[in-house]
């Protein structure tokens, strides 16, 4: 019986083969749309590549758009350059370099095209145009420049750049082709998929001199390219500038945050270059200037940076005592019994006083009890138990952990917790009188300027925060990430903020940064001091404003400036000023700041004596000749 | 005891032919695709792919000559140790294996790289044939007689998974043949088709329209049902499947809106309409089509191709070489190449009907099957009948491994066939 199956099995092959017979039948002779007339000729793909998203800020403003540009390709076998003067000439090259590009395109492939030149302007591709129908071989490719309207945010924004081989290896799906241009960094990495929008992909008919001879099968395969996505930012460019032009001559960071959605106001990296030098044919070569400088303006210091919180930090320390319930409004400690040292200040009857004179016995006393609640038995044990209590209640503020702005690299920065320190003491083998340097925000503690900033946010909120973020809409319908809705809350309550942010009020208006307080305007504020043991500390403050009402929060991080008073704390005033009132009324204050060069005392690693303010300012690479790119070949 | 001296006079010789032709037309055809008409090429040269194919076939025939040499008893009686040392390697190139293209399953032996994934076909083919050559082992009766060989193929099949190797995974599913012609009944096969059939469908249709129509079917069914039959649960039966066929519908359809990623969706979309991604996947199979179509009915001719040259079509020498064949040589090369495999596998399956042991039988469909589903899938997909699935087509892609195997698996049969004459029936 079984033998029989034979017979089925057998059918069912000569089956599938007759089949194929008649498929191949259908395809080769009688289905005419492929047997083009002339063996020669080919069916080409064109891809055409979209124009990247555009970036608006607050107030509608441009910030990123395209300018058309043309790449020349050669194809090396088709290219007849009779006079290679002339053309030479045309392109404004010198006739080595035709040389090595044509070798260079050559040695890639002599049938498909390489990049010659690329990204020549509109006004150039106009001039060369006629002169290139001479010359077979070459042709055009469009293509488009990422443009900056202000010679800011750059490190935000981040850059555009030629696909590298690993990234073209590593890709999950295969979108991007070699030569192909990807975001690398900010704004432009972090939202790729959006921005690249979709390629088209066009199928032309060409004879074997690669001359156009119609659309393929009249058009049906082929798609449409889409723009890409459009971003809509917080990003308040006036503001912004304004924060870039007190940063000048100064390193660190400023992030204002609108306290109610988490919007990025301003954030400065300094310091900072023009990002449109990256976006130019000579893309290269400014690159490899600005990863070479010392004062690494690449590194986004806004959220890769980080520091110790210093007296800023005094803040939280307030907040958990009082939602702990280990202190009152109330509480009041003196400089007795304690390690550290103070300045001279009026006693700190209150937590409004402690926070204002920013006393460092006062919140020894305030992390003691956090950590001990009054349980002094076992005093390893309780360490243990209430160092992890505090840490968990930190973590809320986001401390210790990536916020998850929208931008590549965030740094977690450090919160220590039982588990940290058992590595360096052992389990139950230290205390408080180990750790209490975290008190004043010292010891193992690492912040970034971003964090802060949204510390200064939380209290102005008086207990949550959004995730801060520099793109709230996408595409035409502004569709939001809903990360970016969700409301953290720190578990603080709302009551225990009254006299932390008293407190805040009177330091800005009579306390550590009375100096730069702005007429009008009441504003929260707190210095810190940043310890730096290769220079000057690092002057820090973070604020928010109005106090009734808050608009704004922000940090400034400036380095080697000195106590939180000194530099930190009227940048941020005036930035504050400038977001709030849109004019600046201190102008003396204004002036000194604009002026204040603290670069100069940065102590680079490896360098002896400081280096001086002229050499450390950007100066954007401007090449007298046009540089030659390295041809790449384009897959079509 | 068999004497082994007239191997030659016994071997059968139009395998061997067609064998002979496959390879040297694969072979010109690789060159053909490889071929650059800027830059000289050389067929011989050894940096080329026909000119490491060459080599390739030169030790494939090594390989034959020592298969033919070695006593036919071997094969059946290291069946498993076959299958064990081919297990081994393939657990221990998961370890210590070379990634090529994104694939951790490569031996690498100075130039040339191996992968074993391509000889797990023979062991399982080894191994089902050893176990299905006890005579009490019936296919047709015994649910758990399945077991050991799920087993045989699930081990290998999971292993190769895990090396990223899906193609070659989706191979075993070549062995339904055999174990049809062993007794496994007909209706396995049978709703593997339909539910293959099914999933297309759902894919392109809309959901009512094929629910409404299982139901007219069904209908249609219960309606000519004879009486009897219908009385004896044949209503009751015909209205079940009719359910169950609607709910495969609206499960996949569930799945493929609600369960999978939109590119993963595209990704399955493509295989049934290229047109849908003419830049993606379906770039592969609108280009395959018009190698092919373009060739006419006599082919542009020797090297004239266009398409396949200058990269139009990916892996010209290897997944996609019958594209070569179709552009250069035409309808008339593309009939006489799917003429060669048709003939190819009858013959194999005549020369298993004609076995007298089972063991041999199995193996010799074993073969066959292996054979078959890979020129099915193979041609299938450039000629857009079948997905894009990349596996070799036999004796023809470029590829030491994918040579070597299908040469060993053939020749095994060969030698086992070529000693009949003197073996003694066993089941
Ligand atoms: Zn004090």
């Amino acid at each position: 019986m079984l033998e029989n199956r034979r017979f089925v099995i057998i059918g069912f092959i000569a089956l599938v083969g007759l089949m194929y017979l008649l498929r191949l039948f259908y395809l080769q002779v009688l289905d005419e749309s492929y047997s083009i007339e002339s063996s020669s000729n080919s069916i080409k793909r064109v891809i055409e590549i979209p124009f990247r998203g555009q970036i608006y800020d607050r107030t509608g403003k441009l910030i990123v758009y395209n300018t058309p540009v043309y790449d020349l390709l050669v194809t090396p076998y088709k290219a007849r350059v009779d006079d290679t003067l002339r053309f030479c000439q045309v392109l404004g090259i010198e006739r080595h370099d035709f040389d090595s590009l044509m070798a260079a395109a050559s040695a890639y492939s002599r049938v498909k095209p390489s990049l010659f030149l690329r990204q020549l302007s509109k006004e150039d591709f106009a001039s060369i145009q006629d002169v290139m129908v001479d010359y077979s071989g070459f042709e055009f490719a469009k293509s488009s420049l990422r443009t900056y309207t202000a010679p800011t945010l750059a490190n935000t924004l981040g850059y555009v750049s030629e696909i590298t081989k690993s990234q073209l290896e590593k890709q999950e799906e295969t979108y991007y082709r070699q030569s192909d241009y990807i975001g690398q960094s900010g704004v432009e990495k972090i939202y790729e998929n959006e921005l690249r929008g979709k390629r088209g992909t066009k199928f032309v008919m060409q004879n074997v001199a690669g001359v156009y001879k119609g659309p393929w099968k009249n058009g049906e395969l082929d798609t449409m390219a889409v723009a890409g996505e459009n971003l809509y930012s917080g990003i308040d460019l006036e503001v912004q500038q304004y924060a870039d032009s007190l940063m000048v001559n100064k390193v660190g960071s400023v992030v204002a945050i609108e306290p109610k959605t988490g919007r990025i106001i301003a954030i400065v990296s300094a310091p900072t270059y023009d990002p449109n030098i990256l976006a130019s044919r000579y893309f290269s070569k400014n690159f490899a200037a600005l990863a070479r400088n010392p004062y690494k303006p690449l590194f986004n210091r806004p959220v890769m940076a980080s520091y110790r919180p210093g007296s800023t930090f005094k803040l939280i320390q307030a907040l958990i005592g009082l939602q702990e319930g280990v202190i009152t409004p109330g509480s009041g400690f003196t400089h007795a019994n304690c390690p550290m040292h103070c300045h001279n200040h009026p006693a700190t009857g209150t937590v409004a006083l402690g926070v204002m004179h920013s006393c460092n016995p006062y919140f020894y006393n305030v992390f003691r009890r956090i950590i001990y609640k009054n349980n002094i038995k076992n005093t390893f044990r309780a360490s243990a138990v209430g160092l992890d209590n505090w840490h968990d209640r930190i973590s809320k503020f986001g401390i210790g952990q990536r916020l998850g702005i929208d931008l590549p690299s965030e740094y977690k920065g450090n919160l220590p917790n039982k588990k940290y320190y058992d590595r360096f003491y052992g389990e139950y083998r230290w205390k408080f009188s180990n750790i209490y340097s975290l008190s004043i925000g010292e010891g193992e503690l690492l912040i970034t300027p971003l964090k802060m900033a949204n510390v200064a946010a939380i209290i102005a909120n008086r207990g949550y925060f959004y995730t801060p973020h520099v793109i709230h809409g996408i595409g035409d319908k502004k569709s939001v990430n809903p990360d970016y809705l969700i409301r953290h809350d720190t578990g603080v309550e709302s009551h225990n903020f009254d006299p932390v942010i008293e407190g805040m009020v009177g330091a800005v208006e009579g306390g550590t940064a009375r100096r730069s307080r702005v007429e009008g305007i009441t504003i929260a504020g707190k210095t810190g001091t940043s310890q730096n043991k290769r220079g000057d500390d690092s002057s820090i403050f973070i604020a928010f404003a109005p106090v009734d009402d808050p608009k704004i929060a922000i940090a400034v991080f400036v380095e080697y400036a000195g106590a939180g008073g000194s530099a930190a704390a009227p940048i941020a005033n005036l930035v504050v000023e400038k977001f709030l009132a849109r004019k600046i009324t201190n102008k003396a204050l204004e002036e000194r700041m604009l002026k204040a060069d603290f670069m100069s005392k940065v102590i680079l690693p490896g360098v002896k004596k400081p280096a001086t303010a002229d050499s450390t300012k950007k100066k954007p690479v401007t090449p007298a000749k046009p540089v030659v790119n390295k041809p790449v070949a384009i897959n079509n | 005891m068999a004497e082994n001296k007239p191997i030659t006079k016994n071997v059968d010789w139009v395998v061997v032919l067609i064998y002979i032709a496959c390879l040297g037309i694969g072979w010109v055809n690789i060159f053909a695709a490889v071929y650059n008409p800027e830059v000289h090429t050389s067929m011989f040269d050894l940096s080329n792919n026909a000119g490491k194919q060459l080599m390739w076939i030169g030790t494939a025939a090594l390989l034959v000559v020592c298969i033919l040499v070695i006593d036919y008893k071997f094969y059946e009686t290291f069946s498993f140790i076959i299958y064990a040392i081919i297990i081994l390697l393939l657990i221990m190139v998961l370890f210590a294996g070379s990634n090529i293209n994104g694939s951790r399953s490569w031996i690498k032996i100075g130039a040339f790289s191996l992968q074993p994934a391509e000889f797990s076909k023979l062991a399982v083919s080894l191994a089902i044939s050893k176990y299905l050559s006890d005579p009490a082992i019936s296919l047709s009766r015994k649910l758990k007689d399945y077991y050991p060989i799920l087993g045989i193929i699930a081990l290998p099949a999971f292993l190769i998974l895990l090396s990223n190797e899906t193609g070659s995974m989706l191979v075993f599913a070549s062995f339904a043949i055999v174990l049809y012609r062993e007794g496994m009944p007909g209706f396995i096969p049978a709703i593997g088709m339909v539910m293959a059939a099914l999933l297309i469908i759902t894919l392109l249709f809309v959901k009512w329209y094929i629910a409404a129509a299982i139901i007219v079917i069904a209908g249609l069914v219960i309606w000519l049902m004879p009486v009897m039959t219908r009385r004896r649960g044949g209503l009751w039966a015909t209205i079940i499947v009719a359910f169950v066929m609607i709910g495969i519908v609206f499960g996949v359809d569930f799945f493929m809106n609600n369960v999978l990623q939109k590119h993963q969706r595209g990704r399955i979309m493509v295989l049934l309409d290229p047109d849908s991604d003419p830049r993606g996947i379906g770039w592969n199979v609108i280009q395959s089509k018009i190698a092919i179509g373009s060739g006419g009915f006599l082919g542009k001719g020797f090297l004239q191709g266009t398409q396949t040259k200058f990269d139009f079509v990916p892996e010209q020498s290897t997944d996609f070489i019958f594209c070569t064949v179709g552009e250069e040589h035409g309808f008339a090369g593309t009939a006489v190449v799917v003429i060669l495999f048709i003939s190819l596998i009858s013959r194999l399956v005549i020369l298993a009907e004609r076995q007298r042991s089972r063991f041999a039988r199995v193996y010799g469909y074993c073969v066959a099957g292996i054979i078959f589903f890979h020129f099915m899938v193979n041609v299938g997909m450039t000629i857009g009948l079948m997905p894009v699935i990349g596996i070799p087509l036999p004796f023809f892609s470029y590829g030491g491994s994918s040579l070597w195997s299908f040469s060993i698996l053939l020749f095994i049969f060969l030698k086992i066939d070529a000693q009949r004459p003197f073996t003694l029936s066993r089941g």
